[in-house]
């Protein structure tokens, strides 16, 4: 079985221009919303007390929500996962004891409907918070340092700003979705925003790797061309890994349940986009930063080891 | 050029079968047992132990399946759940007859079914997270600077007596926050205090301040004594949670101190969540302290505290204290529930050797006056306890008050689970229900069990022989990620889970990477063994790049991750290093022995390669 039968190069550069400008948009658009709507957070990040309950039958919501109403509790309640499980989320508040909330809103519950069982509870202080979002932001950039410098070290400067140029913007883009749809933003989501970042500057680098090659072979052809033909090389293999990856990613959002389901899309929306942006969006912007030849073929040393090479066969 | 040296094939099938062994123990399941643990430091469990419980099972004619002493304590295995929580109740009452005071702790565990060999080369099964398992996680932050505070507080009623007794006339002593100032009316005596101390209390920086007409000397602590202060106050606040852990039964706690202030508190299968966060979180600590009876007398009391007190005819009087605080909790070693010579309901508590030398030195100072003892509770201090010294005592001695037997038996419970060196405040509690772990595991299984399957099933459509290669190194992927898991008991959660899929779902990508670079190599005209040699070796340094920048961004989750981020990141790192065993290692092997040992390979089942 095969694929793609390709037999021509693909001219992916003279579009260059193109694909940049709808990444461009995606970015604005997905910037616009982060700052006008900003992230749903979860409560890990903003601090509060979350309680799953469990019922024997589809849970009633507007009965709890009217019971923890009475009862002066300002919740919101939402179905998790399925019609029997139920999601508390209560906010910080200054005089509350925050650590015995969730015992004193299970009896509330329980006087509701007394199958009510207590699944989860999370609570989180606001300290623990704050500081869960720097590490987060600072996980975030000690990554995107170590990349460019990996890849500084491996390839070239151009190549490494390059490469985190466009998988920043997945990033930012994956963001973008999560605040156009208020999803909610929790720790895992943050794992698999970073593994995303890791996970598709891997994609970049398989293409730089085969320009890296090109630029040694193709001894005539222009910057675009090396780009074109490289990009052609390793097209089958992109499509088939993140094809494979995404399977993966799918199950788990079709078996993974509620609590890895916002993981899974986070990945789903970074595998997609990865591939767009570290083939169609780093490689204009390594070939407008100026990548030649030259940067790789270390005339002398190169050429006393050929001689050599040859001597000895 | 297809060919391993035998011993590489050797290390790759030991690395395997190894892999296979430290795996094992996952598919054994687990049992319901019962483990015995010491809850006094003083109480040794060994095989005496071990007779007294084979003994009062026997005596109740419950058989169990297993029976294993070591370093942790006794744990009996049974066969079913019903008698494991009979032999609870049995074995409890066997070897705690005084429930006021426990000296083991006897708690319900599950404990890996595993055959004992396994146990034996160290083979566990994987460490579940709390998620999974279900269970309470909570993180408790350390007041130290109230810790701190407390100890300067009583430096400078050190001082006061120390200058009193050298006759260095000072004008005042004040605490504000953590520094020291004392007025003087005259440069020279303050010259005298400064030497004094610098001398005398090596935990203090001085520096002289003149404020108008008022002469002061500035003390502050030095940042040596803080951190001391700081460490013990953490190290005494675990030490405590640990035995309030133990009167609570619970298998396999974690204790651990995070950062500098913080202490991580992990109970799995804990159910009656109320009951731990109540035990735990009782922010009591206890105070002896003396009277100020002038202030009672209606003198001046400034510079006391006031504690109200529960009188027996139950009106409540505030009593002024002293504020140089004589013992603390931390100093408390027995107490029990008693009656005194009365009748009336009291504690009989015993102090260390260092408090019992102060106690008697202060009871012989101050015989006919009244000390306090004060309870601080939730930030509250309730004087429990207002009586006259009758007679200088030392290390043991009764408190009496108006309580009720009940009372006394909480109270002493309190005094014994040890009080706290610094309050706590629980700032992130994790409670997972037992049944949400189950779901968790089985969700998080079938998604990657599904997820390997589609891949498996489209990698051999898609590249035939190596297809089935590939799938064969995915899966040896899987197993070295198991076992590897399992060998450093690392801590396995629901995002740990998803970590497993996603790894295995990238991995793939070196295969692909491999078998597209044989097809190409194929296409240009390369022979089969060629092809093969070439595509391993081409695609071997873009494998790395991009395992290298994967690393990275593992890495950095590693290091700043925190909680489920941390799971997630544990499995990812681990996984991307297995899977470079796997994808490359593993599967040249296998290629190489289907392939390399022929002499003529006509064409590579590999898919469809003849187009031009």
């Amino acid at each position: 079985m095969e694929f793609f039968k390709i037999r021509r190069t693909i001219p992916f550069m003279r579009y260059a221009l193109i694909f940049n400008v709808i990444s461009l948009i995606t970015f604005i658009a997905a910037v616009f919303f982060l700052v006008h709507r900003g992230l749903n957070y979860s409560i890990e990040f903003t601090g509060g007390t979350l309680v799953e309950v469990g019922y024997r039958e589809p849970a009633n919501v507007e009965g709890i929500r009217s019971a923890l109403e009475r009862a002066g509790y300002k919740a919101e309640v939402q179905n998790f996962g399925s019609s029997r499980e139920v999601l508390l989320r209560l906010h910080l508040e200054k005089n509350e004891s925050t650590s015995e909330l969730a015992q004193k809103v299970l009896g509330v519950l329980k006087q509701e409907n007394p199958n009510a069982e207590l699944r989860r509870v999370e609570f989180v202080g606001p300290q623990v918070g704050r500081e869960l979002a720097e590490y987060g932001a600072l996980a975030l950039l000690v990554t995107a340092v170590g990349i460019v410098l990996y890849l500084w070290l491996r390839f070239e400067w151009r190549f490494g700003l390059a490469a985190i140029i466009a998988n920043l913007h997945d990033v930012v883009i994956i963001l973008g979705f999560f605040a156009f749809f208020q999803w909610e933003f929790s720790l895992p989501v943050l794992a698999a925003v970073l593994a995303v970042l890791g996970y598709s500057v891997n994609e970049s680098v398989v293409v730089f790797d085969r320009v890296r090659e090109n630029f040694r072979k193709m001894r005539k052809a222009s910057t675009p061309e090396v780009i074109d033909s490289s990009i052609t090389g390793v097209i089958s293999r992109t499509i088939i890994t993140h094809g494979c990856t995404q399977m993966m990613v799918t199950t788990m959002l079709i078996f993974g349940g509620q609590a890895l389901h916002y993981f899974a899309l986070a990945l789903t929306i970074g595998i997609l986009f990865g591939i767009y942006s570290s083939v169609l969006v780093a490689s204009p912007i390594v070939m407008w930063l100026g990548a030649k030849r030259e940067q790789f073929i270390k005339p002398a040393r190169k050429g006393r080891r050929d001689e050599h090479e040859g001597a000895v066969v | 050029m297809n060919r391993f040296p035998t011993w590489k094939y050797a290390v790759i099938a030991f690395v395997i079968a190894a892999a296979f062994l430290y795996t094992l123990p996952n598919f054994f399941g687990e049992s319901p047992a019962v483990q015995v643990a010491s809850a006094k430091s003083t109480v040794k469990v060994d095989s005496s132990v071990l007779a007294r419980v084979e003994q009062a099972l026997q005596a109740a004619n419950l058989r169990p399946t297993g029976l294993v002493v070591d370093d942790t304590g006794v744990r009996v295995r049974f066969a079913d759940t019903d008698s494991q929580l009979r032999a609870k109740d049995v074995i409890d009452r066997a070897l705690n007859p005084d429930a006021n005071d426990r000296g083991y702790s006897v708690a319900l565990n599950l404990l890996s079914a595993s055959p004992t060999w396994l146990t034996a080369i160290h083979a566990l099964p994987m460490y579940l997270g709390l998620d999974l398992r279900g269970g309470v996680h909570f993180l408790l932050q350390v007041d130290t600077a109230a810790a701190i505070t407390t100890r300067v507080e009583s430096l400078a009623a050190e001082l006061r007596g120390q200058l009193r007794e050298k006759s260095i006339r000072y004008g005042g002593i004040t605490r504000d926050g953590q520094t020291i100032r004392i007025r003087f009316r005259d440069a020279a005596v303050r010259e005298q205090a400064r030497a004094y101390i610098l001398n005398s209390v090596p935990d203090l920086n001085v520096a002289e301040r003149d404020d108008g007409q008022d002469l002061q000397l500035v003390c502050t602590v030095k940042p040596e004594f803080q951190k001391r202060v700081q460490e013990t106050a953490l190290q005494q606040n675990m030490l405590t949670l640990s035995k309030r852990v133990n009167e609570l039964g619970v298998a396999e706690p974690v204790i651990q101190q995070q950062g500098a202030d913080r202490i991580v508190v992990q109970l799995p299968g804990v159910q009656d969540t109320a009951r731990a966060k109540e035990i735990l979180g009782r922010t009591a600590t206890l105070e002896v302290r003396l009277v100020d009876e002038d202030a009672m007398r209606g003198g001046s009391s400034f510079g006391d505290d006031r504690f109200p007190e529960r009188r027996r005819d139950g009106t409540i009087a505030q009593i002024p204290v002293k504020k140089q605080v004589y013992v603390t909790g931390e100093h408390f070693i027995g107490a029990s529930a008693t009656f005194d010579q009365d009748q009336r309901p009291a504690v009989a508590v015993e102090l260390d050797d260092a408090a019992g030398r102060t106690m008697r030195q202060v009871t012989r100072e101050n015989v006919k006056h009244l000390m306090a003892i004060i309870l601080f509770e939730k930030g509250k201090g309730e004087a429990i306890s207002v009586a006259t010294i009758q007679s200088e005592f030392g290390s043991r001695f009764q408190i009496t008050g108006a309580f009720t037997p009940q009372e006394t038996r909480d109270l002493a419970l309190l005094i014994r689970a040890g009080a706290l060196a610094a309050p706590m405040e629980i700032i992130e509690e994790r409670t997972v229900g037992p049944s949400l772990g189950r779901d968790n595991i089985s969700k998080g299984f079938h998604a990657t069990l599904w997820g390997f399957s589609a891949i498996v099933v489209f990698m051999s459509l898609y590249y035939v022989v190596f297809g089935l290669i590939s799938s064969l190194a995915l899966a040896v992927n899987l197993l070295l990620l198991i076992a590897l898991l399992s060998l450093l008991q690392a801590t396995l959660t629901l995002p740990g889970i998803a970590a497993i899929a996603l790894t295995l779902g990238m991995a793939i990508d070196a295969n692909v990477l491999i078998n597209e670079r044989i097809r190409e190599e194929l296409r240009g005209g390369a022979t089969p063994q060629a092809a093969i040699a070439a595509g391993y070796e081409r695609a071997w340094n873009t494998i790395l790049d991009s395992n290298v920048t994967t690393l990275i961004a593992g890495l950095a989750l590693l290091i700043f991750g925190q909680g489920p981020v941390r799971g997630f990141a544990v499995v990812h790192v681990l996984g991307i290093l297995t899977s470079m065993f796997s994808a490359v290692t593993v599967s040249r092997a296998v290629v190489n022995l289907t392939y390399g040992h022929r002499r003529r390979v006509q064409r590579l089942r590999i898919g469809d390669t003849a187009w031009k």
